[in-house]
C-alpha cells in the first residue's frame, strides 16, 4: 500500500473461488457429489468437508467455493451445477484501490497447545481445546450438538477446563498478557455442557484469578457455583492418561498441596496471539506492533495505529471480548469518517425511485412464480403438481415455474411478465424471505409496483430441504403454503414508507471524557452539539484521576479535552445545566434545558447520554476514622500533587472490592485491580524501599494490564488473597492503623501497622432516573443503562437516536470509554449524516373509534411507538407514531378493543391463512 | 387411514429467531414431519389467542408459538 492519509493506493488480491458468487445458489449439490474430502477447519478438525465447500451454514452470502489444495479435478461438480457456476478456470484478480483510509479487523489467532507437553494436547485426544468444545457443543458442528467425547463419542461424566492456556505465560510461549475472555467462556461452556448433558455432568473449572470483569459478568459466575460448577483455584502440574481414555490432573492447591484427579475430558481454555499472518500485514501496511505483537495503541487514542490513517478494532489491537470489539469498530468507523468527512458522499450513487401503478380499486391479480432452485426443490417437490395447483386457486391469473427464481435473467423476464399480465400482487415459492425478499421486492418495484404487494412461500428451507425422505408428502407442504401465501397476499394493500426529516444536531448528556469525546467527533464532523453538564465545569471524573495504566496522564489529556470542546465552533456548552422535558423521538427531538436562568428549548436529531459514574464511599475498612485510610481518587490527588508526605511511606496497604462484589452490589468494578497495581508501582517508584501489600480477592488486571501486574511483582508488591468470609480488618489502635489479614498460603493471620491504607472502593452509575424516564430507556437494578444488546449492539438503545456511552454504562477504563464515546458518535453519525429517514411500511395503526383508552398498547410497547393523543376530536385515545413502530405487533394481540391493526400482518391475513390450510 | 397418528401443527415463528431457526434446520437439512404448517410473524408477541382458537377450529391438533 502506497500513498498517506485520505489518499492511499492499495492492491488488492482477490484468490479464486473456482465458483461464480453470482450464479451460485448455495444448494450444495456440488458439495454432495465431491469424491474428496479433508478435515474442516471450521469444526477444529473433528469433522470432514468436501474440496467444494462453504465454511459454515450462516456464512453470507451463502455460496460455495473450491478448495484447490485438494481438488482432484474429476469434473464432477460442474456437471451438476444446474446454475453453471464452476470455473475451474477461475484466476486471482488483482485490483488497484483508491482508498482514503484502512481499518484493521483481522482478529487474531488462538494459542496451539500441540508444544505443552505438560497437557498432552497433540496426544491424548480427549485432551481438546476450547474452541474444539465451542464446536462440540454447537447444533451445527460435528457432534450436532451432542455432548460427547473424541475418543469413543461417549457423553464425559467429569470435565475440567484448565485455564491461561497460552496466556499469562512466559514460560512455555511468550504470551504475559492475560487474553481477558477464557474465564468468561470456560464458565459459559462448562454451564452449557452441563444443560447438554443427560447425567448429571460434573464441571470444575482450575484457575490462577477468575476475571470476569464484563457487565452480568460476576452474576453468571454467582449463578455457575449455585448450578454446581466447582471452581478450583490451582497451578496445573501435568495431565497423564489413565485408564480408557480418562486423564488424571495434577495440580497443586492454593496452600501448595499436590493433588490429583481423574476426568473424562479435559478442556484447554487457550487465549489468542497475533499470528504470522498479522505480524505480516503489519509489516506489509506499515503498522508498529507493540511488545506483545498487538498494534501499537495510546489509551487516549485507541484505534490510531501508529500510522495516520489507517485505524485498529477488535482482537488485533489487544485481547477482548466481543461488546468492546464491536465498540472499537464503531469507534474506528468514526475516525475513519472524520478524516474523510470533506467527500462524504461523493462516490455515492443516488438510485432513482421508479413510479408507482394505482392499483386502487383493481381486484386481486395473483402472479405465481415457482423456483425449482436446480433439484433442490425440483428433486423432492413435484414442480409441475404445484404449478398447475396454484393455476386453480382464486385470484390466480399467472403461474410459471423457473430453474432459478433468483437469477437475473429471470428477475428482468419476471417484471416484464408482471407488467404485460396487468399482475397485481406477486408469490414467489422459493426459499426464504429472511434472504431472498428484498430481492423479489426490487423486482416489484422495477415492475412498478408496490413492494408490499408481495408474498413468498418457503417451499425450500422449510420444506424440500427437511422433507426430503418424503416427496409426496413435501409436494403436498408445497400446495398447501402457495395456497396460504396467496389467500394473504390478496388481502395484502399498497403501503406507504413515510419520511420524517431530520434535525441534524445532536444533544450529549454529560461532560465527562465520554460525553467531550462523542460531542467533539460529532462536531468534527460539521454538526452542532448541545453539551449539558450538570456541574460547573468539563471533565468529569478524569480530573480526580492521576495517570493510565501506561503511565499517560489523564487530567492533562480532559484539560486539553475541554479546551478544545469550549472552543470548538460547532459545540455549545451548557455547565451548571440539567435536561428538564424532552419530546419527539429519532430525528426530532424536542428538549428543555434549564441552566438557572430561564429554561432554554433545543431542537436535536439525537441524544447521547453519557452520564458518568462516581466513587463509592462507605463507612467499612474505618474510613474517614483516619487520615492515612484513603480511597482511590484521594491517593492520586497526592500523586498529582506531588504531595512530598509520599516519599516518607514505608508500607502501604491496598484493599480491593471494597463494595464490589458484595451482595449488595454484586457486580465487578473492573478498573480497581489496575488501578491498585498502578498506584502500588508509583509508590514503590517514589520510595523504592517501602513494603507495599495488596489484598485482592482475584487479581483482575486483564488484558496487556496483566504486564504491570507482573511489574508489581517483579519490584516487589506483595500480593495478598483473602475471600469474602475471611475480609481484612482494617482498625485504628492507640492512634495508630492496623490492618490484618489471613494469608491462605502461610495459613496464618498478619497484622501489619501502614502508613497508608487505601481502599479500591466500587464505582457508582450516577443518577439516571429522570434520563431513563424522558427517553424511555432502561436501567439495571445497579443504577447502569441497559443498552439494545449487550454483545452487538453495546452503545445503542432499543429506542432509535439515543446512545450510551462511558461509565453510565458499566465501570470502565478510559481507553474503552473513549473507544465508546466515538462509537457513540459513529452510530450517532448515521442518522444526522441524512436529510431524512424512511421507515417501514408494516406498522401498526390504531381505530379511535374502537379504542377504550385502557392504555395497555402505551405501557407494553418496547419501543414507545403508541401514545395518547392530546388535542382533537379523538383527545384521550392511542395512537401509533409509525416512526417508531417496529412492525411487532405486540400492542395489536394486547389491544382488548380490537382497535389497533398491522400492515402486512393484520388479522385478516392471519386468518385467512389459517383457513385456508 | 394411517396407522400412526401424526398430528397437524400450525406454527406462528417469530421472524427474527424461531423462523431462522427453521430456515438453518433446512440449511443442515434436519429432517421432521411433514405435517407442520407455518405463520411467519414479525414478532411471537404478535399472535393473538384467536390466532390460536381459530388454528384449532380448523382442524389443526395443535398449535405452537415459537420466539
Amino acid at each position: 500500500m502506497e500513498g498517506e492519509a485520505g489518499n492511499f493506493t492499495a492492491k488488492l488480491k482477490s484468490e479464486p473461488r473456482f465458483i461464480d458468487p453470482l450464479r451460485c445458489t448455495g444448494c450444495g449439490d456440488c458439495a454432495k457429489v465431491c469424491p474428496v474430502t479433508c478435515v474442516s477447519e471450521h469444526n477444529c478438525g473433528l469433522d470432514r468437508r468436501a474440496a467444494t465447500y462453504i465454511r459454515y451454514a450462516q456464512a453470507v452470502p451463502l455460496v460455495f467455493a473450491i478448495d484447490p489444495e485438494i481438488c482432484i479435478g474429476c469434473g464432477l461438480c460442474e456437471k451438476v451445477c444446474l446454475a453453471e457456476a464452476v470455473k475451474y478456470d477461475d484466476q486471482p484478480r488483482y485490483n488497484d484501490l483508491k482508498i482514503g483510509s484502512v481499518i484493521l479487523a483481522t482478529g487474531n489467532e488462538v494459542f496451539n497447545p500441540s508444544d505443552f507437553d505438560t497437557y498432552n494436547y497433540a496426544l491424548l485426544p480427549n485432551v481438546i481445546t476450547s474452541m474444539e468444545f465451542e464446536r462440540i457443543l454447537s447444533a451445527s458442528g460435528p457432534y450436532r450438538g451432542h455432548l460427547m467425547r473424541p475418543y469413543d463419542r461417549e457423553e464425559p461424566k467429569k470435565v475440567a477446563w484448565l485455564q491461561c492456556v497460552g496466556s499469562r505465560d512466559t514460560h512455555h510461549c511468550d504470551n504475559p498478557y492475560c487474553s481477558g475472555v477464557c474465564c468468561m467462556y470456560a464458565i459459559k461452556e462448562a454451564v452449557i455442557a452441563k444443560e447438554h448433558s443427560h447425567s448429571g455432568m460434573e464441571a470444575a473449572i482450575f484457575f490462577m484469578d477468575m476475571r470476569t470483569h464484563g457487565k452480568d459478568f460476576e452474576a453468571y459466575y454467582d449463578k455457575a457455583k449455585e448450578e454446581g460448577v466447582r471452581f478450583v483455584r490451582s497451578r496445573v502440574h501435568s495431565v497423564e492418561p489413565v485408564g480408557d481414555g480418562d486423564l488424571e490432573i495434577t495440580y497443586a492447591d492454593e496452600t501448595g498441596e499436590i493433588k490429583q484427579e481423574i476426568f473424562n475430558l479435559v478442556i484447554l481454555s487457550v487465549g489468542f496471539q497475533v499470528g504470522q499472518e498479522g505480524m505480516e500485514l503489519a509489516g506489509k501496511l506499515g503498522v508498529d506492533l507493540n511488545e506483545n505483537r498487538f498494534v501499537k495503541t495510546e489509551s487516549f487514542a485507541p484505534v490510531a495505529t501508529s500510522r495516520e490513517g489507517i485505524y485498529v478494532c477488535g482482537a488485533f489491537q489487544g485481547p477482548k471480548d466481543i461488546p468492546q470489539s464491536v465498540m472499537e469498530a464503531s469507534a474506528a468507523a468514526s475516525a475513519s469518517s472524520l478524516l474523510l468527512n470533506d467527500v462524504r458522499w461523493t462516490e455515492a450513487k443516488v438510485k432513482e425511485k421508479p413510479t408507482e401503478r394505482n392499483i386502487l380499486g383493481e381486484r386481486p391479480k395473483v402472479g405465481v412464480f415457482v423456483c425449482q432452485c436446480g433439484i433442490n426443490i425440483g428433486g423432492i417437490v413435484n414442480i409441475p403438481e404445484v404449478r398447475e395447483y396454484a393455476k386453480t386457486l382464486p385470484y390466480v391469473v399467472y403461474v410459471e415455474d423457473n430453474l432459478y427464481t433468483c437469477s437475473q435473467d429471470t428477475q428482468v423476464k419476471m417484471a416484464q411478465v408482471i407488467k404485460e399480465q396487468g399482475i397485481n400482487r406477486v408469490v414467489v415459492a422459493a426459499c426464504t424471505p429472511r434472504t431472498h425478499e428484498p430481492l423479489f421486492q426490487e423486482t416489484m418495484s422495477n415492475a412498478e409496483l408496490n413492494k408490499y404487494l408481495f408474498e413468498m412461500a418457503n417451499i425450500r428451507n422449510q420444506d424440500s430441504w427437511v422433507h426430503s425422505g418424503d416427496p409426496t408428502q413435501a409436494t403436498e407442504k408445497a400446495k398447501d403454503l402457495v395456497r396460504m401465501a396467496i389467500s394473504k397476499v390478496t388481502l395484502l394493500e399498497p403501503l406507504k414508507e413515510s419520511e420524517l426529516g431530520v434535525t441534524r444536531k445532536a444533544m450529549v448528556v454529560g461532560g465527562g471524557v465520554a460525553g467531550m469525546v462523542a460531542a467533539k467527533d460529532i462536531a468534527d464532523q460539521g454538526y452542532p452539539v448541545y453539551l449539558v453538564e450538570k456541574s460547573s465545569q468539563l471533565g468529569g471524573q478524569a480530573k480526580k484521576l492521576f495517570q493510565t495504566w501506561r503511565g499517560e496522564s489523564i487530567p492533562a489529556y480532559a484539560e486539553g479535552l475541554a479546551k478544545e470542546i469550549e472552543n470548538h465552533p460547532n459545540i455549545k456548552v451548557y455547565l451548571n445545566s440539567e435536561l428538564k422535558h424532552v419530546d419527539g423521538f429519532v430525528g426530532n427531538f424536542k428538549s428543555t434545558i434549564q441552566n438557572g436562568g430561564e429554561p432554554e428549548p433545543v431542537e436535536h436529531g439525537i441524544t447521547i447520554i453519557a452520564t458518568g459514574g462516581k466513587e463509592f464511599q462507605s463507612e467499612e475498612y474505618s474510613y474517614k476514622k483516619h487520615p492515612r485510610i484513603v480511597t482511590h481518587q484521594e491517593l492520586d490527588q497526592r500523586f498529582n500533587e506531588n504531595d512530598p508526605s509520599l516519599r516518607s511511606i514505608n508500607s502501604a496497604v491496598f484493599v480491593q472490592c471494597v463494595g464490589s462484589r458484595e451482595p449488595d452490589r454484586p457486580y465487578c468494578s473492573r478498573v480497581c485491580c489496575t488501578h491498585s497495581v498502578e498506584s502500588a508501582l508509583e509508590l514503590k517508584k517514589i520510595n523504592p524501599e517501602s513494603d507495599v501489600y495488596v489484598l485482592y480477592r482475584d487479581m483482575r488486571t486483564y488484558g496487556e494490564r496483566e504486564l504491570i501486574y507482573q511489574e508489581a511483582r517483579r519490584e516487589g508488591v506483595i500480593f495478598i488473597r483473602y475471600s469474602l468470609e475471611n475480609k481484612p480488618q482494617v482498625e485504628v489502635v492507640d492512634g495508630k492503623v492496623q490492618v490484618t489479614v489471613f494469608d491462605p498460603i502461610l495459613q496464618r493471620s498478619i497484622r501489619m501497622q501502614p502508613d497508608l491504607v487505601t481502599l479500591a472502593t466500587a464505582i457508582l452509575p450516577n443518577e439516571t432516573d429522570a434520563l431513563s424516564q424522558f427517553f424511555k430507556v432502561p436501567v439495571n437494578a445497579e443504577g447502569f443503562f441497559i443498552e439494545a444488546h449487550a454483545k452487538l449492539r453495546p452503545v445503542d438503545f432499543s429506542t432509535d437516536g439515543v446512545f450510551l456511552c462511558g461509565l453510565a454504562h458499566y465501570p470502565k477504563a478510559i481507553d474503552e470509554s473513549i473507544a465508546q464515546a466515538r462509537a457513540a458518535a459513529a452510530r450517532a453519525a448515521t442518522l444526522l449524516a441524512r436529510d431524512s429517514i424512511f421507515f417501514s411500511g408494516m406498522v401498526a395503526f390504531t381505530r379511535p373509534i374502537d379504542c377504550s383508552s385502557c392504555g395497555v398498547c402505551v405501557s407494553i410497547c418496547p419501543f414507545n411507538a403508541p401514545r395518547f393523543i392530546e388535542t382533537g376530536r379523538d383527545a384521550g385515545k392511542a395512537e401509533i407514531n409509525p416512526a417508531l413502530c417496529k412492525g411487532c405487533g405486540l400492542c395489536v394481540a394486547s389491544c382488548r378493543s380490537g382497535a389497533i391493526g398491522l400492515r402486512g400482518f393484520d388479522d385478516s391475513q392471519i386468518f385467512a391463512m389459517i383457513d385456508s390450510v | 387411514m394411517s396407522q400412526t397418528f401424526e398430528p397437524k401443527i400450525l406454527a406462528f415463528l417469530c421472524n427474527w429467531c424461531a423462523y431462522a431457526g427453521a430456515d438453518l434446520a433446512g440449511v443442515s437439512r434436519f429432517q421432521y414431519p411433514s405435517t407442520i404448517r407455518v405463520i411467519r410473524t414479525m414478532c411471537s408477541g404478535r399472535v393473538d389467542p384467536s390466532h390460536v382458537v381459530e388454528g384449532l377450529k380448523s382442524g389443526f391438533d395443535g398449535v405452537f408459538v415459537f420466539g
